[in-house]
């Protein structure tokens, strides 16, 4: 029967995972908008993102961090 | 081909309104005015076609004339809506109301190939927003903003609300997901290791069972503390004002499932209700949620100052700059432009201005201004800029005084009819639970804790919660797909009381851009349209305008060479070398005006010969006559007006002899005419349109908005109607009247259910497994009922 116990134990670890997941997708903003990704992925072309981290960006970042 | 388009009703290829002829053509394809043939050529031109390909007529009608945004130049008002600068670099969000489909959010990221200056932009779709990221030595603030505008995308500033509020409601909308996320979790992991005690697995292990629900306890604490904390908040606020709401026998249930549970599980007595508890909560969470999305979708608490300009021009030296509005002070000299409104209260001094009061008062007729004259806020300059001393700090002007005046303030909330049944409901059920907790005591005092309990957890009222929510959820839903928007559910039950209807004329019952022309007189050619055309294109008067869209004139090339405005009286112009002289007969004939009182006239000569009348007359919007039948019987109408009584006879055709009529009515007297009405005790539906309404809009029970662009026009009101719906105004109403009986019913199902629950409850004979059957149970019931009935509801009223 302790193998019950195992189950147990690794079943909740697993939800708790999945939890986390959930938690993170939504303190990073992924439902603040549900419609336009899903439109954004069938557009045709293939946009030149200029996204490399810049300089700026960190500064941002930090900024936000101080507030 | 073309003849198939004949037969079928051309539609302009960008927005797809319906064209009135085929003076707009480009590449084939007809546009409704030169405003959307320009975005197509815009777009064409840098190869954005691909627009078009995604929705059909995606764009927004570019009837409206364009908006200025020479203020983004002022740099303390770039700086309040950055939400990033640096030397280089600048990151904005756009606010763009239009945004509505798949195209729209397919061309704002790809603006890029019209503007280098663009690094990345992304659209959020539900919030309407448009974050763009852009390189400052390419382009400016101005550029984007005059860029979208250009093709359609206005973009809406409000430096007031911009920061504060709106992100308070995303806070509150991604904490409800979180705890949810978290509710749910734990409510199915508790499902899950309560079996063995549903089951009763006997002969199992007993330490495996202590685990089970040693766990069970430690999943329900986050439920209980963190998820269900708003529950016990808004109880405890409200007992503080000693007043029982919905949320109080709620946080008295949970309190006294998670006692006893937890009492249970230490002393090793029993299973507790851990799976009851958490799932409670987990459900009233859901229907939080349902109600939250609703009405997300409109922001309503604008007031006049998401009206006025953000910055004016103001004289610094020797030129003038643009300030923000908030920073003028008495004696500032200001610069206002055609189609810009007056902020504050100012003394021209020019020579001469044309002031457009429609927003404050509804007068559609600009009235002439000389030099030295006082002006009020909320006046638009119509045709030549003009210069202003400013006489008072915005804050103190006219327009914002009247906003303030009493009535203008937020109304007192009627109390909920579930806050009414709970307050009788929460003193009912404490008294049962005592009177059992009594009567057991004298026959079995074992027992006396257990019913007491018993009786607090059963009737714990998750399904009298859900029913309001629900019900009113799926009613505003209905509204929604009719175009009729309410500020929240609260107003659902206001619009069960109403014994009143009062409508604002122009723009409610009449349709704004629609006005009817007719000429009477000799047939024109199409020489003398287009001469006539030519010299009023000149002019900024609201009935030029009508006039000259009502010729249609395709010659835009003739040449004017004399062309002079009478105020109040008409137009002096050379076209061609004829001359053209439109106005008021007593300006063509220097004799009094002898037209009938109840048209407006515009008499048109030419060459000093006589050629006819432009009649004006207001269109009525369509079903009118219909609403106003079904309405009659059950509601006392009326009509409130700022124009003049020129239509009083038309409107007393389509309105029973007991609808009174007012004209010549200021904001003053509309709001003093509801207050009087409601001194009768009288529960006023108002419907209005302009800023000038909204005092009355506010003073009465439920002030409706109707508008033909429910995205960019909302003053401080309950709802929000687009024109379109305003044919099923009737049907509308009576769905919210019916909204009431589901709600009744509702509750009576889920008081079944309590009367039930604490039979079994007071009987002893609660067990954690009847109870976690019988509380979703009834919950479920509940939601679906709702839901359903307003379905069927909606669909017997044909909505």
């Amino acid at each position: 029967m302790s193998v019950i116990f195992l189950l147990i134990v690794t079943s909740i670890i697993v939800a708790i995972a999945f939890l986390a997941a959930f938690l993170w997708a939504v303190r990073s903003g992924q439902y603040d908008d549900t419609y336009a990704p899903s439109v954004r992925m069938l557009f045709d072309d293939k946009r030149k993102r200029k996204r490399k981290e810049e300089p700026a960006e960190k500064k941002e970042k930090n900024e936000e961090a101080k507030r | 081909m073309i003849k198939e388009k004949l037969v079928r009703k051309i539609h302009c290829f960008h927005c797809g309104d319906a064209c009135e002829d085929f003076s707009y053509v480009k590449n084939e394809k007809p546009f409704c005015c030169l405003g959307c043939q320009t975005v197509y050529e815009i777009l064409s031109e840098n190869n954005l076609c691909q627009y078009y390909d995604l929705e059909q007529s995606p764009g927004a009608t570019q009837k409206a004339d364009s908006a200025l945004f020479d203020f983004l130049d002022n740099e303390e008002v770039a700086n309040q809506l950055l939400d990033f600068s640096n030397e280089q670099q600048g990151r904005v969000t756009f606010s763009i109301p239009n945004i509505h489909c798949s195209s729209c959010i397919w061309l704002l990221e790809h603006l890029e190939k019209m503007e280098a200056g663009i690094i990345d932009a992304q659209v959020n779709f539900t919030q309407k927003k448009y974050k763009v990221h852009f390189n400052k030595n390419e382009t400016s603030l101005r550029q984007l903003a005059e860029l979208l505008d250009r093709i359609g995308y206005t973009p809406v500033f409000n430096l007031e609300v911009e920061k504060g509020e709106e992100k308070d409601y995303q806070i509150f909308d991604k904490k409800l997901l979180i705890k949810m996320g978290i509710a749910g979790f734990c409510f199915g992991n508790v499902m899950l290791l309560s079996f063995p005690d549903y089951l009763g697995i006997e002969g199992a292990d007993q330490d495996f069972i202590q685990l089970f629900r040693g766990l069970n306890v430690l999943l329900s604490l986050p439920v209980v503390f963190y998820a269900g904390s708003d529950y016990f908040i808004s109880a405890f606020k409200s007992l503080k004002q000693r007043y029982a709401n919905i949320d109080v026998p709620i946080a008295l249930g949970i309190s006294a499932l998670f006692l006893r549970s937890t009492y249970e599980v230490v002393w090793g007595i029993g299973p507790g209700y851990f799976d009851s508890l958490v799932g409670l909560i987990f459900f009233l969470l859901i229907g939080k949620w349902f109600q939250n999305r609703t009405y997300q979708a409109l922001s309503f608490d604008r007031d006049y100052k998401s009206y006025f300009p953000l910055a004016v021009l103001k004289k610094m030296g020797s030129e003038f700059k643009p300030v923000i509005v908030k920073e003028l002070k008495k004696g500032d000299e200001l610069l206002i432009r055609n189609t810009e409104l007056v902020p504050t209260d100012a003394i021209l001094i020019t020579e001469k201005a044309f002031i457009d009061y429609s927003f404050v008062t509804g007068e559609s007729e600009p009235v002439e201004k000389n030099k030295g004259q006082y002006v009020y806020a909320g006046g638009r300059v119509v045709g030549q800029q003009a210069a202003f001393i400013s006489q008072k700090a915005v804050s103190q002007s006219y327009l914002t005084s009247l906003w303030n005046e009493g009535a203008y303030q937020k109304k007192t909330a009627t109390q909920r009819l579930v806050d009414r049944v709970s307050q009788y409901f929460t003193i009912t059920i404490v008294a049962i639970a005592i009177l059992g907790g009594v009567f057991w005591q004298v026959i079995d005092p074992s027992k006396t804790w257990l019913v007491f309990t018993s009786v607090l957890i059963i009737a714990c009222p998750c399904a009298l919660a859900l029913s309001t929510p629900f019900t009113s959820g799926s009613i505003l839903r209905l509204f929604g797909k009719h175009k009729f928007f309410l500020k929240n559910t609260d107003v659902i039950e206001e619009l069960q009381k109403i014994t009143t209807i009062v409508f604002d004329k122009t723009g409610t019952l009449t349709e704004t851009a629609a006005r009817q022309l007719n000429f009477e007189g000799h047939p024109l050619t199409v020489t003398e349209k287009d001469w006539v055309s030519t010299a009023i294109s000149s002019s900024t008067h609201p009935l030029s305008r009508y006039i000259k869209s009502f010729l249609k004139a395709e010659n835009r090339s003739l040449s004017l060479t004399h062309f002079q405005e009478i105020p109040g009286k008409g137009i002096l112009a050379t076209v061609e070398g004829h001359q053209v002289q439109l106005g008021s007969a007593s300006f063509l004939f220097d004799s009094i005006d002898v037209s009938q009182v109840n048209r407006t006239e515009v008499h048109l000569m030419i060459d000093g010969q006589y050629k006819g009348i432009f009649v004006a007359k207001n269109a009525y919007r369509k079903g009118l006559q219909e609403v106003v039948n079904s309405l009659k019987s059950r509601f006392k109408l009326a009509i409130l007006s700022g124009d003049n009584a020129s239509e009083m006879e038309q409107l007393q055709n389509i309105f029973p002899t007991s609808a009174q009529m007012l004209f010549q009515q200021k904001p003053e007297n509309k709001l003093t005419y509801i207050q009087d009405l409601q001194a009768d005790d009288e529960r006023v539906l108002m419907m209005g349109d302009g800023l000038n309404d909204a005092g009355a809009l506010k003073q009465s029970r439920v002030g409706v908005a109707v508008t033909e662009d429910i995205s960019a026009f909302s003053p401080a009101c309950d709802a929000i109607m687009a024109g379109s719906a305003f044919a099923k105004l009737n049907a509308l109403l009576q769905l919210a009247e019916k909204g009431k009986r589901i709600i009744r019913w509702s509750i009576i199902i889920s008081l079944v259910y309590n009367v039930a629950g604490i039979s079994f409850a007071l009987a002893g004979l609660l067990t954690p497994l009847l109870a976690a059957v019988l509380m979703p149970l009834s919950s479920i019931t509940v939601v679906a009922f709702t839901t359903s009935a307003v379905k069927w509801m909606g669909y017997k009223l044909k909505l």
